[in-house]
């Protein structure tokens, strides 16, 4: 139990530090969202149930703490990623936007003229192929 | 000494998450930082909590996760004008 609990504990704090690392090397507001909600999230529940599992009194608060966590660290990221949207941050200039309003844009009839994969698809692959160089 | 090698990659973490908290080209880069930090905090709290071997402590962790969300969530619905 005390061997369990101390791995987790290593495993979250190493996650915990892979997520502050993804804050300082993603090259975007969205990606860095990415980065730096899921991974720390998952650190910090690693090393609140490897708290809670070391010494038992501490299990019942652990395990609320931590349901508090994953219920509300994704909540605040997308009010970010929603704040951010709306003031227009520069994305990364690999990226690729396409919703569904474009779609209806620019084929006019939306019903007659199914939308284009192929096209997409490839514009995709030829962004992911320019982002790699 | 498993919580010691913790906490060296808990405060590697802290310092990468203030060095985009300072240098952040966008508000949106500070308020994201803010909120790692935030999380990286309450760990750090439970941690104490282990080491010092006081179960009270976690009250402070539940308390300070409460208020860095309510806090993060209020900064970025100002952003975005809701309030």
């Amino acid at each position: 139990m005390v061997i369990a609990g101390q791995l987790l504990i290593l495993i979250g704090s190493i996650f915990l530090f892979l997520g502050a690392l993804g804050i300082i090397r993603m090259p975007d507001v969205f990606n860095r969202i990415q980065a730096g909600t899921k991974a720390t999230t998952l650190g910090a529940l690693s090393l609140i149930i490897g708290v809670g599992l070391i010494h038992t009194e501490f299990l019942w608060k652990a395990i609320v703490l931590a349901l508090f966590v994953v219920l509300t660290n994704p909540i605040s990221s997308s009010t970010i990623a929603r704040a951010s949207y709306k003031l227009k941050v520069p994305m990364f200039r690999g990226t690729v936007i396409k919703t569904e309003e474009d779609f209806l844009t620019d084929s006019g009839q939306p019903e007659s003229q199914p939308t284009d994969r192929s096209e997409n698809s490839v514009s995709v692959d030829a962004v992911s192929k320019e982002s790699e160089k | 000494m498993i919580i010691t090698i913790s906490l060296v990659f808990i405060g590697a973490a802290v310092i990468l998450g203030f060095i985009r908290l300072i240098a952040g080209p966008t508000v949106s880069d500070r308020l994201l930082a803010a909120d790692t930090l935030t999380t990286i905090t309450t760990a750090v709290i439970v941690l104490l909590s282990l080491v010092a071997l006081r179960v009270i402590y976690m009250d402070v962790a539940i308390v300070y996760a409460v208020l860095g969300f309510v806090g993060v969530v209020t900064v970025a619905r100002y952003l975005e004008g809701g309030i």
